[in-house]
């Protein structure tokens, strides 16, 4: 075992793919200098082919990761920040998405995209983009929001072995937060959600920055005599719903803490399948704690509320439980 | 020209335009009937640009084309039952009926794919050349786009990616002197998108595009460079097309049917080879053999499609991705 950050969980992850197998590549703006800390050493290990720089022509290098994913490479395309999707969105949606589908499979696309989420920082309204939502709107894509430096280094070689196209929402909000992790090779299964909590009274699903939130919440709660769950939803597709509907089951209470804007959130889309499926199991309103439908402003006295926090999500339960 | 073409690979030329325009004329036909649906943007009157572009290519060369699509894998060397299954929605289509019209394609034979999102093929063909150069093989990629495409940001992301990084890539701008119904000089700056190349550092080379053999020979030229490694060339074709913008759209582009009596007249591509090939001394009965041989492949072709089994319902649901996920409904 040894002990890591997050980028330093994700930075291992590119390695050793890239050590596995040749051809895996990495592409986008400054990789090659390590600008936002991820890709350090890299270039040095596999040179400026494989460790590509690229002009600043998002639609032109999401495309040519595409048009190299077709042809049997592996990209991994660095975003630098979620935000910077929005010039390259034809490419991932009509290019990415549909291919595989259009083409009737003849086609794979074994593509990654990193899309660092650089959220609570004093960005504004344009830099502290959580658009996993937007994205979940699109059959085709995978989309993954590791929460910890060990699910980040697993969820990402697992991503990178995939044959589809897969979205790592990665939160920089949690930078911060180290853990031990296995020396050897390991990945995490896409698609599965972790159970990080154990309880009885209330189900408490998070996921991405609001995972930390939610764990405190739930000792909190604890304290207070009231038994959360907590689960890290990890995947946002595929969506894990047996395990969310599993514990609904079990506890009869549902709160979930999202850090992207509520309005067709997955905590919306999370609360419908609840709503839906687990009815019955139900004992009280499903409860959505996400960031309200405004934009991010810069002062920080502004910002800093509008996220899900610890108190919110204990707020949320203390309602579900009255 | 100064190069070769042997008599065997000039009457292929023949016979790949010709297959095009009846593979046109016929698919027109069975749309105007109600036999096909969806939109159909035809080929016809740009034979001489895609097949004397493509037949510069190998097999195993890639080559991505556009919504203006039925052509693009024809001249490549797609077998067309299965387009015309396609065209039909059927299960045997090249897609499986999930692509249809604009989305034409044939992987067999390195047909990556047309997009009908007008300029987003072209950062696919630079990257399928990214591919090729990084797994260090000898293929090369090529992109068909239209004269409207070349003021889509993706244009010039692309060459400048494709320059800069060297790549082996051959864009060929398909200039039918319209984008839908605005002329192209209404849309572009300049007279010849050729000359864009420069801003690139890359050879910009306009060609007759309703001459087979001039295309081969230019398009053979931007090949052997990229092949060699060095680089990529934006090869302009100015050419027309022969039918509406998309078959059955009700309204005309102003000035195109007076266009259309002397393109159709005088500058027919495969009139203009047809008499070249009698010139290099080729008999009429060869070429009217050949194409009494891809009428019946394309009369097959309508069998084949309409005999041909409608994909089951479920399979809506599949090759969304290469490994499976549920799939909510
Ligand atoms: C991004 C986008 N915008 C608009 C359209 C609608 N559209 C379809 S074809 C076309 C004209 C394209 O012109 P050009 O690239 O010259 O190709 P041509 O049809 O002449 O072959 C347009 C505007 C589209 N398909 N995609």
């Amino acid at each position: 075992m040894h002990t890591v950050t997050y980028l330093q969980a994700i930075n291992e992850a590119l390695r050793e793919e890239m050590d596995r197998d040749e051809r895996v590549f990495i592409m986008g703006e400054d990789v090659g200098w390590n600008l936002l800390g991820a890709t350090g050493g890299l270039k040095d290990r596999f040179g400026t082919e494989r460790v590509r720089n690229t002009p600043i022509a998002e639609a032109g290098f999401v495309g040519a990761g595409a048009g190299a994913a077709m042809v049997g490479m592996r990209p991994v395309v660095d975003m630098l920040i979620a935000p910077f999707v929005y010039p390259a969105f034809d490419q991932i949606v009509s290019i990415i998405a549909k291919s595989t589908y259009l083409y009737g499979g003849q086609a794979k696309m074994p593509i990654v995209l990193r899309a660092p989420m650089l959220y609570g920082a004093g960005n504004a309204a344009q830099h502290s983009d959580r658009p996993y939502p937007t994205f979940m709107t699109i059959p085709g894509l995978k989309l993954i929001a590791p929460a910890s430096p060990y699910d980040a280094k697993g969820m990402l070689k697992a991503a990178i072995r995939d044959d589809d196209p897969v979205i790592c929402f990665e939160d920089w909000t949690l930078t911060g937060l180290r853990n031990e992790i296995p020396d050897e090779d390991y990945v995490i299964e896409l698609g599965k959600a972790a159970v990080k909590r154990e309880g009885s009274d209330i189900t408490i699903v998070a996921l991405a920055g609001a995972v930390p939130h939610a764990l405190a919440a739930g000792e909190q709660l604890a304290g207070e005599g009231i038994s959360a769950e907590v689960i890290d939803l990890r995947s946002i597709v595929p969506l894990d719903r047996d395990t969310i509907l599993a514990s609904v089951e079990k506890t009869g209470r549902l709160v979930v803490a999202d850090p992207a804007h509520i309005m067709g959130s997955v905590a919306s889309e999370i609360s419908a399948i609840v709503a839906q499926e687990g009815f019955w199991s139900l004992r009280a309103p499903i409860i959505r704690v996400a960031t309200p439908h405004t934009h991010i402003p810069f002062s920080a006295t502004l910002e800093r509320p509008l996220y899900p926090t610890t108190e919110k999500i204990v707020n949320a339960a203390k309602r579900a439980m009255a | 020209m100064a190069i070769t073409v042997s008599e065997t690979d000039m009457l292929e030329m023949y016979r790949r335009m010709t297959r095009i325009r009846q593979f046109e004329e016929t698919t027109q036909a069975l749309l105007l009937k109600g036999e096909l649906y969806g939109s159909f943007h035809t080929s016809s009157g740009q034979e001489a640009s895609i097949v004397g572009s493509c037949m510069a290519l190998r097999t195993d060369d890639y080559m991505v084309g556009t919504h203006r699509s039925h052509g693009h894998p024809i001249g490549k060397g797609a077998k067309i039952d299965r387009l015309l299954a396609e065209l039909m929605g059927k299960e045997t289509g090249i897609n499986q009926g999930k692509g249809g019209s604009m989305h034409l394609s044939d992987f067999g034979v390195g047909s990556l794919g047309e997009t009908s999102i007008v300029g987003s093929g072209l950062p696919v063909a630079t990257g399928a050349a990214l591919g090729s150069k990084m797994q260090g093989n000898d293929r090369v990629t090529l992109c068909f786009f239209g004269d409207g495409a070349s003021s889509q940001g993706t244009f010039h992301e692309s060459l400048n990616m494709a320059s800069l990084w060297n790549l082996p890539v051959i864009y060929v701008c398909e200039n039918n002197g319209f984008g839908e119904l605005t002329p192209t000089h209404e849309a572009v700056s300049v007279p010849d998108i050729a000359s864009r190349a420069a801003g690139y550092g890359m050879p910009g080379i306009v060609v007759d595009g309703q001459d087979v053999l001039a295309v081969y020979e230019v398009v053979s030229e931007a090949v052997r460079r990229a092949r060699a490694g060095e680089g990529p060339t934006l090869v302009e074709t100015k050419t027309f097309r022969f039918d509406n913008h998309s078959i059955g759209m009700p309204v005309e582009t102003p000035g195109h049917a007076e266009m259309l009596v002397h393109w159709r007249g005088n500058r027919c591509p495969i009139d203009l080879f047809d008499r070249a090939l009698k010139e290099f001394g080729c008999d009429e009965v060869t070429l009217r053999e050949i194409d009494a041989q891809v009428a019946d492949e394309v009369s097959a072709a309508v069998e084949f499609g309409r005999t041909s089994p409608e994909p089951p319902p479920e399979a809506a649901f599949t090759h969304l991705y290469t490994n499976p996920i549920r799939i909510d409904s």
